[in-house]
């Protein structure tokens, strides 16, 4: 080649082709999907915590996209929920899809673990509610105090896991992390026909 | 819109593209001689080894080497154009030492980050307290200094030092890339900053704020620029392949960055789609270029003997432009994103085969008969492992790709280890070859302790290939796990947590050979050691940095 006319010219042809297929495509599709039915936005302290969830680096261990039965009938099968569609991410900027499932997806948690208590201890403490789990402990999210004031949110921890004499509260972002995991539900039909089935959608609540 | 008819439409006229580039490109360049391949040497300089990281007697047994496998006698090149080079060596050596100063650092800073985020995996309640040291803020340190200081400090130094050489013409504008350097490791610095203190914008790879991208954007620019000047006040007609690699990446990058950035206007799904397109392509159409540039200039230069088939270079280098540019897709398969997008990029995933098996064959023609030069040259060792990595790297990516595997091995560690092997594997063993290659030639002076070169190459190779071995294991195991419904979710958490203590283990001794090259690049400078025998070409700029 002797021409470095030729050679950027053609390389940016080609990266064009990349960005038609990959980016501009992709928008045209999809930039004024409607909500799917059901989806409700975020709240501002659900927001709050969905930054926490992102500073906190979450998505490095946990999706928020089950599959489909027909390509891993698992995801259903675990209580994760349906296969989601590009509606249900209509207020998820950044969407948080994931590509990492060092844990579990977390797209329906707020329906398999509804307490708050739960969700709070388990920040606190994962191994006190899971044990085996390899998911950090977020001390830092919390307070421990000799006394409780009066509008703390006192986390309730299994015999034995809080600091000796001493209540633990939640921080504000503890409280805001939590109030977004428990918005996380996809447990209403999507409206594409092609997700949709006869059998319930929802994935049961899981015990505390 | 019919997804049949774009993805048809996609891949006619893309082949067509790619049809018509090759055959303009190869208008001319049917003769055997292969002009372009041979304007890396000086007039008369074929057959003559070049290997400045080799001790004196390494590189006579090299020359001996070359010189039985018949490619001709010891060749001197024409002494004039060799001088020249010299002087253009030594003109862009405070600059390249800038750069190489500044990828050691993000070296040292990723290794400790990455094997900090390592052993959190498997030992969760370990530095718990703060909250830049959790799992998810460090991993992600370990990431943006690899991305971001590493890979592009090293790449963009060696990008640097080859330009003049291939141009045989003396980099000009060395200002606007020290500029360039010092406004992209702010930027750097600062964005690791804000995602320690928690500021992360949420897209994997791009977590950085895009206001301090602009810093980063503006710099990487202004690195760029010295590029551009040379090659419009080039004095040689043929474009080496290198420099279609160099040129085409430095273009391509800040495209791919500031798309990527554009703040407000990728929302929902569609952003993931982008996301996945950047994360794919910063490897694809940056790194690997950068890497692959060094290994055609430093491989055939060592050895004294050009690159054997410059037809399939250019098959090689269009091929991996244009396919390369689409794969990012397979990331997202089974999510909620169009289904014919995800088919495209396995089907471009898989074409990848053929610009890498295009490198192969011609590396391995080049080397033909050559092979016992890797036990004299650590510079070559490092480079033709990089290569060979390189080759397992994507044929592993392609299959890896197709939807049979990537249901299996999408969301576990067996990703984990592909990328480091894309990144470590090919990417910083070339890298570390380079700079074992340039070092000398801009300081002029020998590494000093040949020993810590073998230590360090034997080091690394051996904790990649733990790190390696156990986390393709390991994430395979876990993929089977995750998609049997009759096991618990914990099983597929259990059953890693041996694979990842050797990980850790890996790691840690690649971290032990980062810290070894950084002692010897250290003493190197300040002029420890034994061999001091050769004439300093810049004493001015380090003279003062040993005395202070």
């Amino acid at each position: 080649m002797k021409s470095e006319t030729k050679l950027l010219g053609g390389a940016m042809v080609m990266l064009a082709l990349s960005v038609s297929a990959l980016v501009v495509l992709p928008y045209l599709e999809l930039h004024d999907v409607t909500p799917t039915p059901g989806l409700k936005p975020y709240t501002s302290a659900e927001l709050r915590g969905r930054q926490v969830y992102i500073s906190n680096g979450c998505v490095y261990c946990h999706t928020q996209q089950p599959r489909s039965k027909g390509f891993a009938p698992a995801d259903f099968a675990r209580g994760w929920g349906r296969a989601t569609v590009a509606g249900d991410y209509a207020y998820d900027t950044p969407p948080l899809l994931g590509d990492m499932r060092t844990g579990p997806d977390l797209m329906n948690v707020g329906v398999r673990q509804p307490s708050e208590q739960w969700n709070l201890g388990h920040l606190y403490e994962p191994r006190a509610y899971v044990p085996g789990s390899i998911m950090p402990a977020f001390p830092f999210l919390f307070e421990a105090k000799a006394k409780a004031e009066t509008d703390d949110v006192v986390v309730t921890l299994p015999p034995g896991y809080a600091p000796a004499g001493k209540v633990v509260v939640a921080r504000p972002e503890a409280v805001d992390l939590v109030k977004y995991l428990l918005s996380l539900n996809r447990s209403f039909p999507a409206i594409d026909p092609a997700t949709t089935s006869t059998e319930p959608i929802a994935p049961a609540p899981a015990k505390p | 819109m019919n997804p049949a008819a774009i993805l048809l439409s996609a891949f006619v006229i893309s082949f067509v593209a790619l049809v018509v580039f090759i055959w303009s490109q190869r208008a001319g360049l049917f003769d055997r001689t292969s002009a372009g391949a041979e304007v890396i040497f000086a007039p008369g300089e074929i057959g003559r080894i070049e290997e400045p990281a080799g001790t004196a007697s390494s590189q006579r047994a090299l020359q001996g080497a070359v010189d039985t496998a018949g490619t001709g006698t010891a060749a001197h090149g024409d002494p004039q154009e060799i001088a020249e080079r010299a002087s253009a060596d030594a003109s862009t050596g405070p600059l390249i030492f800038f750069f190489y100063c500044c990828a050691m650092v993000w070296l040292l800073v990723a290794s400790a980050a990455g094997l900090t985020a390592s052993i959190k995996l498997h030992d969760p309640d370990w530095l718990t307290s703060q909250q830049w040291l959790t799992f998810g803020i460090i991993r992600t340190l370990h990431l943006n200094s690899v991305a971001y200081g590493w890979a592009p400090m090293a790449g963009l130094g060696t990008v640097l030092f080859v330009i003049p050489r291939v141009l045989k013409t003396p980099l000009i504008g060395m200002r606007f890339a020290f500029l360039g350097a010092i406004l992209w490791n702010a930027g750097l610095i600062a964005g690791l900053g804000a995602i320690a203190a928690g500021f992360n914008a949420g897209l994997m790879w791009l977590e950085m704020p895009w206001q301090v991208s602009i810093l980063m954007a503006v710099g990487g620019a202004l690195i760029g620029m010295p590029l551009v000047l040379t090659l419009v006040n080039r004095r040689v007609e043929h474009l080496y392949v290198s420099v279609w690699y160099m040129g085409a990446a430095l273009f391509w990058f800040p495209v791919l960055f500031i798309t990527a950035k554009l703040p407000f206007l990728y929302h929902g799904v569609q952003a993931a789609t982008m996301n996945w397109w950047f994360g794919h392509n910063v490897l694809g159409l940056f790194y690997t270029p950068l890497a692959l540039a060094s290994i055609y200039y430093f491989l055939p230069k060592i050895i004294g003997r050009p690159i054997r088939s410059y037809n399939l270079s250019l098959l090689g280098f269009w091929a991996l432009a244009f396919f390369y540019g689409q794969v990012g897709g397979h990331h997202l398969i089974g999510g909620p994103v169009p289904e014919w997008m995800i088919t495209l990029s396995i089907v471009q995933s898989m074409m990848m085969i053929i610009p890498v098996a295009a490198f192969s064959v011609n590396m391995y023609q080049t080397l033909e008969g050559h092979l016992s030069t890797f036990r004299y040259s650590p510079t070559l060792r490092f480079i033709g492992v990089g290569g060979l990595m390189y080759a397992a790297s994507s044929l592993q990516g392609s299959f890896e790709a197709l939807r049979s595997v990537n249901r299996i091995t999408h969301f576990t560690h067996f990703t984990v280890a592909h990328a480091h092997l894309g990144l470590y594997g090919f990417v910083t063993l070339v890298f570390f070859g380079a700079m074992y290659f340039v070092m000398p030639r801009i300081t002029g002076r020998e590494w000093p302790y040949p020993r810590l070169i073998s230590a360090h190459f034997w080091l690394v190779s051996g904790g990649f290939a733990l790190y390696f071995i156990s986390l393709t294991i390991g994430g395979w195991l876990q993929g089977e796990a995750m998609l049997d419904a009759t096991r618990p979710f914990m099983d597929s958490v259990a059953l890693t947590i041996p694979y990842l203590k050797a990980r850790s283990w890996g790691g840690a001794i690649m971290g032990i050979g980062h810290l070894i090259f950084a002692a010897h690049f250290i003493a190197m400078v300040l002029n420890y050691g034994p061999n001091r025998n050769q004439p300093a070409l810049f004493p001015g700029v380090l003279g003062k940095k040993a005395a202070s």
